[in-house]
């Protein structure tokens, strides 16, 4: 035996073997040297990871702390008086009538859009299903103040809808093209040969495939609806977001705004009870293993020429006519644009957008790596509470997010209110789940046994673990960020109240210029932005591809 | 193959596992494991189930020697050579490396136990080179100083792909680029790199297809054997085990059942659980009384039998002839073809060798038993065969 036995625990002899609720509460009393050696029964949780998760779970539930805390000191019957009054119902019919009529105008478009590409003969199938795609790449509230900037008149529920509508179809487009591109043909074939005819394989087994894809699309959209400022603030039409931030302006930290926003609380956690309802616990994984073949293609016919009408309307109306207006800003605008003080200007405002995304992108990949890492490793109730916090605190609007961290930062650490930590943990709390899904793609390549490879062959756990499952994460980590990043890049609300006083970034220097009617001036920092937003839109794409049939 | 026969619990009343004589006690031990016990808890709300995943094992493996531990899943085999390799650590009991304890009252933790190991889909690492994954233990730790240096690292990568007989080329290569079987062979060449004294292998050929299977475990065997390493081999599959190893464990239910050489856990297996795992087995009533026990195959010697009277008999199908004419006869009732050999399935006579019913034999004949034999043309539905039996059987008590 050449093993050394210096590193042996001495106490270790004497442990009793612990029964299988007793290894919970080792984890706390266990001495350094145990640490060394892998539990008894299951294997335990690393103390920091167990550390870092909690704290980051905890802090997710700030937000909505904050919500139930205010409703409370606000006192029942002021709260009754401040939600129950005929402005409230405006706004709330407002809103309703938004989701209501946008979702499935994004459905019929998203997953129309995504069937045609996908599943028939479309000519330049290719070339569509990028074009599609394309409009993520146009913050809305860019492309709300490219369709104002031509047509002033813009205003109320059919404005928001159309807006709405253009701006955010390719959630539901992307994850349904990627489920459809991935759907086993050997159903559609099995439904085939039982006696269904095309149509009724299209309703039957088809779409009850896109059940989880379409559900989450639509969420995503839903939770956009609700939780977008600007493009509706520049149409003027009222929805929650934009009350509650006028509420802000006017009164800073009212009982009012707080009221409005534990409605949209609520709201929001209805439509995510909603959506868990209607995915169901249904998987629709794909059974059995060997390779898939290639998707069959349905002939469209006399229906081609409508088709290409159609998908060309939609990517014209969602990314031509923002793209061209803005380019016709930009040449109306002239040199005057570019000249030295509005020059000055935008690179310091793309200096502060990099350095906070860059910033944003740092902590949200760290905060989201022992989260991963419990998911992955050790599932369990713990792992899932924690998702969920972090899922509903992310599903909430960043107005809210970011009324909660004013407060919170005003009564408890007035230091800490409108600096960059407190905006970067905003991030963290908003973007988390960007990072977490690529993480875990990126975790799960690398499987424990790859570890105890390395072990095996001599190296210490901690070498194992840098050189062999940080190492094949690191991609994922990457992507992950990149996504943050350009996310932070395009946030416009939550940097709006938390961002240090001077600060300003692409978004919120845009916003500036183009309230204060200065389209020909906002047009470059349009353009930084979409240019920006394309690699990310390319991402989302490339990763919807991917996580498609899991 | 018993249609017949009652099937008590036998999973009550497991035997102590028996060590063949020709292994205990003589060999020079490598690898003890003393009681090891191994308990896996859930926990949480809902939780509390708990899972005794070991239940006392005791295993010597003796030097250069290769030991299969084979089990149905789920029998706690994968958890016993994860404690060996030091992944995780027992609940009680000891086990000791080369007479130094490694896990017990001490602690060795796995990257300082020279042991080798080969994952069941060989584990390579995906962002690194064959070369690279070969050569990943080679520097620092034990081998520290030995090859130094990259002109000696890759001469080593080039002798350890040369071991495991695949071309220096391949060390440029990607590990998904490779066959399953290459892989694997990959896997065992990087566990050789770092000269380990005991290689663990768990199910390292179950994931490939039969053909491949054989030829790499062939050739896996072949490179141990050369190296004089000390293997132990875990599997599902009892033909690898038996063709595999000198010393067959047989693990289930979180015991070994049995412990000893391939021919004495095959021919003589201590309980009939583990004589129908490790292959088809003929099982009929039977009267025991000295070495002799009467049943519908007539009377088959029995070898140091340890109990008298009522029994239950054990018989490979290979042990039962075809005979051109003999007392004992039975009916064809159909068969299977598998074109080297056909499975044939026959009802025993009703009165075996045409005499009254002796008030000791059990049952009486119309046992309906399947054996195996080369000419299909021999086996036709209602053909009546004389059979005859070679060899000894195993004979167990009947649970009363």
């Amino acid at each position: 035996m050449t093993a050394p036995r210096q590193d042996s625990p001495a106490g270790a002899a004497g442990v009793p073997a612990r029964s299988a609720s007793g290894a919970a509460d080792s984890g706390q009393s266990g001495g350094a040297a145990r640490w060394l050696r892998p539990a008894r029964g299951r294997a335990r949780i690393p103390l920091p990871v167990l550390v870092l998760s909690i704290a980051v779970g905890a802090i997710s539930l700030v937000p909505l702390g904050f919500v139930v805390a205010m409703t409370i000191a606000t006192g029942w019957d002021t709260a009754i008086a401040l939600i129950f009054r005929p402005r409230v119902l405006e706004l709330l019919g407002n809103t309703i009538w938004l989701v209501v009529i946008s979702v499935p105008l994004c459905l019929v478009i998203g997953v129309g859009g995504a069937w045609l590409v996908e599943r028939t003969t479309l000519f330049g199938h290719r070339i569509w299903a990028v074009l599609l795609a394309a409009p993520l790449a146009i913050p809305a509230f860019v492309n709300s103040y490219a369709w104002v900037s031509v047509v002033p008149s813009m205003s109320g529920l059919g404005s928001g809808v159309f807006l709405a509508t253009l701006s955010y179809y390719p959630l539901v487009y992307i994850p349904a093209a990627a489920t459809l591109a991935r759907l086993d043909p050997a159903l559609e074939q099995s439904a085939a040969s039982l006696g269904l005819g095309p149509w009724r394989v299209f309703f039957r087994v088809v779409l009850p495939q896109l059940r989880i894809a379409v559900a989450g699309g639509a969420l995503l959209v839903g939770l956009h609806l609700l939780s977008e400022y600007g493009a509706f603030a520049m149409i003027r039409f009222d929805t929650f977001t934009t009350a509650i931030m006028e509420q802000y302006r006017s009164t800073f930290n009212g009982a009012a705004g707080n009221m409005l926003a534990s409605v949209l609380v609520l709201l929001c956690l209805v439509m995510l009870t909603v959506e868990s309802r209607a995915r169901g616990n249904a998987r629709y994984a794909k059974l059995g293993s060997g390779a898939q073949a290639a998707p069959t293609r349905l002939g469209l016919g006399g229906l081609q020429l409508p088709s290409q009408l159609a998908l060309a309307a939609v990517a014209v109306l969602a990314f031509g006519v923002p793209v061209w207006i803005i380019g016709r800003w930009l040449i109306a605008g002239g040199a005057k644009i570019w000249a030295n003080d509005a020059f000055t200007a935008l690179s310091a405002a793309l200096g502060q957008s990099l350095w906070l995304g860059f910033l944003g992108a740092l902590a949200t990949i760290v905060a989201a790596f022992p989260l991963t890492w419990l998911a992955v490793r050790f599932p369990g109730w713990l792992s899932k509470t924690l998702e969920l916090a972090n899922y509903v605190t992310s599903s909430m609007p960043g107005i809210v997010l970011a009324l909660a961290f004013v407060t919170v930062a005003l009564h408890a650490i007035p230091d800490l209110y409108q600096t960059t930590p407190l905006l970067v943990a905003a991030y963290v709390l908003l973007f988390l789940p960007r990072a977490l899904v690529s993480l875990r793609a990126g975790l799960s390549q690398a499987p424990k046994e790859l570890e105890e490879a390395a072990r095996a062959l001599g190296r210490r756990p901690i070498v194992a673990f840098v050189r062999v499952t940080l190492r094949l994460a690191a991609p994922a980590a990457a992507g992950g960020a990149a996504l943050v990043f350009l996310a932070v890049v395009n946030e416009l609300t939550a940097t709006l109240l938390l961002a240090p006083t001077g600060t300003s970034t692409l978004a919120t220097e845009f916003w500036n210029l183009s309230n204060g009617i200065d389209y020909a001036g906002a047009a470059p920092y349009a353009l930084l932005m979409i240019l920006l937003s394309a690699p990310m839109t390319y991402l989302l794409f490339q990763q919807s591809k991917k996580a498609a049939g899991q | 193959m018993t249609e017949q026969s009652p099937t008590p619990n036998y999973a009550s009343r497991l035997p102590e596992p028996r060590v063949a004589r020709s292994i205990a006690d003589t060999a020079d031990h490598h690898l003890e494991i003393e009681e090891v016990t191994k308990t896996f808890g859930r926990r949480g709300p809902g939780g509390g189930g708990v899972n005794e995943v070991l239940k006392g094992i005791n295993l010597h493996v003796a030097r250069g020697g290769t030991t299969a531990i084979v089990g149905p899943s789920g029998s706690g085999k994968t958890t016993l050579l994860r404690l060996i390799a030091g992944f995780e650590s027992p609940d009680s009991g000891r086990i000791e490396l080369d007479g130094e304890t490694v896990a017990g009252d001490a602690w060795v933790p796995a990257h300082r136990r020279n042991i080798g190991y080969v994952a069941q889909d060989g584990a390579l690492f995906p962002h690194l080179s064959v070369g690279q994954n070969i050569a990943f233990g080679l520097d620092g730790g034990r081998l520290g100083g030995k090859y130094r240096g990259r002109k000696a690292i890759a001469t080593r990568v080039e002798e350890l792909l040369e071991m495991v007989a695949l071309d220096g080329s391949y060390a440029k290569r990607r590990p998904h680029e490779l066959s399953g079987g290459q892989q694997q062979r990959i896997a065992l060449a990087r566990a050789m790199a770092r000269e380990p004294e005991v290689m663990l292998l768990d199910e390292p050929f179950s994931a490939l297809d039969a053909g491949l299977r054989v030829a790499t475990r062939r050739a896996v065997a072949k490179v141990l054997a050369k190296a004089g390493v000390t293997t132990i081999l875990v599997t599902h599959d009892q033909a690898e085990a038996l063709s595999f190893a000198d010393q067959v464990a047989v693990m289930r239910g979180g015991k070994l059942a049995q412990i000893g050489n391939p021919f004495v856990v095959y021919t003589r297996p201590a309980d009939r659980a583990t004589a129908e795992f490790l292959g088809d087995a003929v099982i009929l009533d039977a009267w025991l009384e000295g070495s002799l026990a009467m049943c519908s195959l007539g009377p088959i010697p029995v070898r140091h039998p340890t109990t008298q009277g009522h029994v239950q008999i054990m018989l490979r199908p290979e042990q039962i002839r075809i005979a051109s004419e003999g007392t004992i006869h039975g009916t064809v009732l159909d068969w299977d073809y598998f074109g080297p050999e056909s499975s044939v399935r026959i009802k025993l006579a009703e009165r075996p060798y045409g005499q009254p019913l002796d008030p000791h034999i059990p049952g009486g004949g119309g046992e309906v038993i399947t054996i195996r034999h080369w000419n299909a043309a021999m086996a036709r539905r209602g053909m009546d065969l004389a059979l005859k039996v070679i060899g000894e059987g195993v004979a167990f008590p009947v649970a009363e």
